[in-house]
């Protein structure tokens, strides 16, 4: 496979930031799946540290807080030889009420050359996109996107199955508060997979056929031959009434068990974008099962952080040329 | 479906009831005729078992008297667990088979109250072991009936609760209102609810109008009924969820109700014997035993809610009983506690109506069986062959004058003390084993 240019992600992905997974085309996601693939491959070889992001210093601005993510872009930025800066939200001006286009502008001033954002607002990324020169890529805002989630669920995937096209993937769980559940709505759809949502109402957004999706309120139903399940973590913070009356409750209706994992197809692949809630959304046997790729979704986290950082970096003042 | 009575049958034991007047509203039947029973079942019913008893079943000669599906009462509440003083499931059972009722729903609202699993298997076993009549448990919808977060509503529903409720309090936080509505749609959960704001209705005791500005009490507005009511139609219209307002008591409720209907909502609607039968003129001079929840309005509203009965809008008719004892009742009015019991005069005081000329027999029995059945998905309620023989014998001519003390109920709050009625239940019969019968004279 021929090892994309600076050049072609010029083309292939013409965007300065990544902030939705709205929009994305297929070639676009594809590109950065191509890209990811062979990172991945570099690093289960042993590959050294590469230097594409030489120079380069990435700011994590995480306001909520994050371990495996924040942790994944640092190790993506560094494998890509960038200088990474993690800024401890809870140590900065921000609790002391600066407003975040202040903190953007402030920001901006020290001229990083990416700024990966986690806000527990949706749109918050997108508005701080608009008040600095650099790139910017969303980590997370509220409960609307997670692109990088996404491409990652879909790199896991198509390097299990040979490919996303064609395949049944029920997604099940909290529904309403999820970023990665629209993230991946987007992306499977993009790519030409049937999308299911599986939730009680009281977890599902008001029209959610609308998404492109098939619903379910009923798991039984809803897993029945899917060829991948998704669950989702239980936002309980997110929740500010009763949506769901106890953990035992919606383990006993929601949650994955093998008695509802026996629904799906005999080859189905169990993911979780993490962190899990053993015995809430997913049996722990379920969980560390052969069938779950939870693990590889972390180790594909890294290798599609380095394709995203290296296709923006492209755009950079100074890149390539 | 649970099922609180399990006695052993002897096998192909009969019983056929002869020379009776067979009244089912499922078939819209009223003609003289019989009915077999065997086995606990209905095994046949008809004209052809008028005069014709078959060989080796023991004969019930009914007299012409009616014989019809028990009545179903779909809110008992007891006292049992928490406050045994009042009612026991045992007590209350009595005073449900010297009524004719068949089948009791009973209420969340115990101490502790019915919203854990292990509580809803709790009343089905007391109730095996105790309790004369069918009894099937509404549990709470919300936990402790706060009126905060939801109740385990599917393994409620699956360890078999009949429906969901918030007893005798309402929900005030329309957020809730909307998600357990719309999470109980998922289970196919029946939703009950006691419409009135708190905020609106505050501290008062009686019906707001000339008789409450007489008395000097504070009133509360049918608005505090009908807003709610409102309210919860909009979110059965978003959700989808089935629901049932427990006891509505005004015409402006009532309109409501129909016009739900007409739209093709899940909605349904129930009205106690209370405000069927009584209005707010009863009060006098501060009877505390009338003193109800939702209160008893003007006589133009119970007119309506007689209406509401004959034309259909309102699906059934229960006796909100609701036993109370001398400490809660024998206060100041507006310091008493609200609620009559009503089990051993549902019937009579139904009947009432039937004697006024303002119901058919057929219709007022129609919303104390079938439709209480359909509603809950019991499949008592009807004279069918196969079905489990739950019947009331009664007399709807015999006069009678009610006396308190005669009750078997352990509190005696009735409104209906010394209150002349017109028809009595004559045997009682659950799963085709007799629960009650009528001696001739009252014991004392």
């Amino acid at each position: 496979m021929n090892k994309p240019t600076t050049a072609s992600a010029l083309t292939s992905f013409p965007r300065r930031h990544l902030l939705t997974c709205e929009g994305l085309s297929a070639a676009e996601i594809n590109f950065l799946l191509d890209l990811a693939d062979q990172a991945a491959d570099h690093i289960r070889q042993g590959g050294h540290k590469r230097d594409v992001l030489a120079g380069r210093t990435l700011i994590n601005l995480f306001f909520e807080s994050s371990t495996r993510t924040q942790a994944s872009f640092e190790m993506a930025g560094k494998r890509l030889g960038a200088d990474v800066m993690n800024m401890n939200v809870a140590t900065s001006s921000v609790t002391k009420g600066e407003t975040l286009i202040d903190t953007a502008v402030t920001l901006n001033a020290m001229r990083p050359d990416l700024i990966v954002v986690r806000h527990h607002a949706a749109g918050a990324v997108e508005l701080l996109s608009q008040k600095v020169d650099c790139s910017v890529i969303n980590a997370g805002d509220g409960a609307h996107q997670h692109p990088t989630q996404a491409l990652l669920d879909a790199l896991t995937i198509r390097r299990a199955k040979g490919r996303v096209s064609g395949l049944t993937v029920a997604i099940c769980g909290d529904i309403l508060h999820s970023r990665v559940a629209r993230s991946n709505i987007n992306v499977l759809n993009t790519l030409g997979a049937r999308v299911r949502i599986i939730a009680p109402s009281t977890l599902l957004p008001s029209a959610p056929e609308r998404l492109g999706v098939e619903v379910f309120t009923d798991m039984w139903k809803g897993i029945e031959g899917a060829d991948i399940v998704m669950m989702l973590r239980l936002q309980r913070e997110r929740m500010d009434a009763s949506y769901v009356p106890s953990s035992r409750e919606f383990f006993h209706f929601f949650g994955l068990d093998h008695e509802k994992l026996a629904r799906a197809k005999p080859d189905a692949l169990v993911m979780h974008p993490g962190p899990m809630n053993r015995g809430v959304e997913i049996a722990s046997t379920v969980a560390d099962h052969t069938r779950s790729v939870i693990r590889e979704q972390v180790e594909m986290g890294v290798a599609v952080r380095m394709a995203v950082l290296e296709a923006l970096a492209a755009h950079l003042s100074g890149a390539g040329a | 479906m649970a099922k609180a009575i399990e006695k052993p049958k002897m096998a192909g034991k009969a019983t056929v009831f002869i020379n009776a007047r067979i009244v089912d509203p499922a078939s819209n039947r009223d003609e003289p005729g019989g009915l077999l029973v065997k086995d606990g079942l209905i095994a046949d019913v008809g004209g052809h078992l008028r005069r014709n008893a078959p060989d080796g079943a023991e004969v019930i000669d009914c007299k012409g008297n009616v014989l019809a599906p028990g009545l179903i009462d779909a809110q008992v509440f007891t006292g049992e667990p928490g406050y045994e003083h009042r009612e026991t499931l045992k007590t209350a059972s009595h005073a449900a088979a010297a009524g004719g009722v068949t089948t009791m729903v009973v209420m969340p609202d115990t101490n502790p109250v019915i919203d854990q699993v292990a509580l809803v298997d709790f009343i089905q076993r007391r109730a095996r072991d105790n309790a004369l009549v069918h009894v099937q448990t509404m549990a709470a919808m919300t936990k402790g009936l706060q009126g905060e977060e939801m109740t385990e509503i599917g393994l409620l529903k699956r360890a078999g609760a009949i429906a969901f409720s918030n007893g005798r309090s309402s929900l005030a936080n329309t957020r809730v209102m909307r998600n357990v509505l719309n999470y109980a749609k998922d289970f196919g959960a029946l939703v009950v609810h006691h419409t009135e704001d708190p905020y609106l209705s505050g501290s008062a005791s009686m019906n707001s109008g000339e008789v409450a500005a007489r008395l000097g009490l504070p009133g509360s507005s049918k608005l505090a009924e009908t807003i709610v009511l409102e309210r919860d139609v909009r979110l059965v219209e978003m959700t989808g969820g089935r629901y049932h307002a427990a006891t509505i008591s005004c015409r402006d409720s009532l309109d409501v109700v129909r016009n739900a209907k007409a739209r093709k909502l899940p909605v349904t609607c129930g009205v106690s014997i209370n405000h069927l039968t009584l209005n707010e003129n009863d009060i006098g001079p501060y009877r505390t035993f009338f003193k109800v929840r939702p209160p008893l309005r003007r006589e133009e509203d119970r007119v309506a809610m007689v209406q509401g009965i004959a034309n259909g809008d309102i699906d059934i008719i229960v006796s909100s009983h609701d036993p109370q004892d001398a400490d809660t009742k024998r206060r100041p009015f507006a310091e008493a506690a609200d609620g009559a019991v009503g089990l051993e005069t549902l019937l009579p005081a139904a009947l009432r109506l039937v004697h006024s000329g303002d119901l058919t027999l057929l219709a007022v029995l129609k919303a104390l069986t079938v439709n209480p059945a359909k509603l809950l998905g019991l499949h008592s309620g009807r004279l069918v062959k196969g079905a489990i023989a739950d019947l009331v014998l009664f007399d709807p001519g015999e006069p009678w004058v009610v006396n308190k003390d005669l009750l078997r109920s352990r509190s005696k709050n009735t409104p209906f003390d010394e209150a002349r009625m017109q028809g009595r239940v004559l045997r009682t019969v659950v799963a085709g084993e007799t629960v009650y019968e009528y001696a001739g004279v009252e014991r004392t």
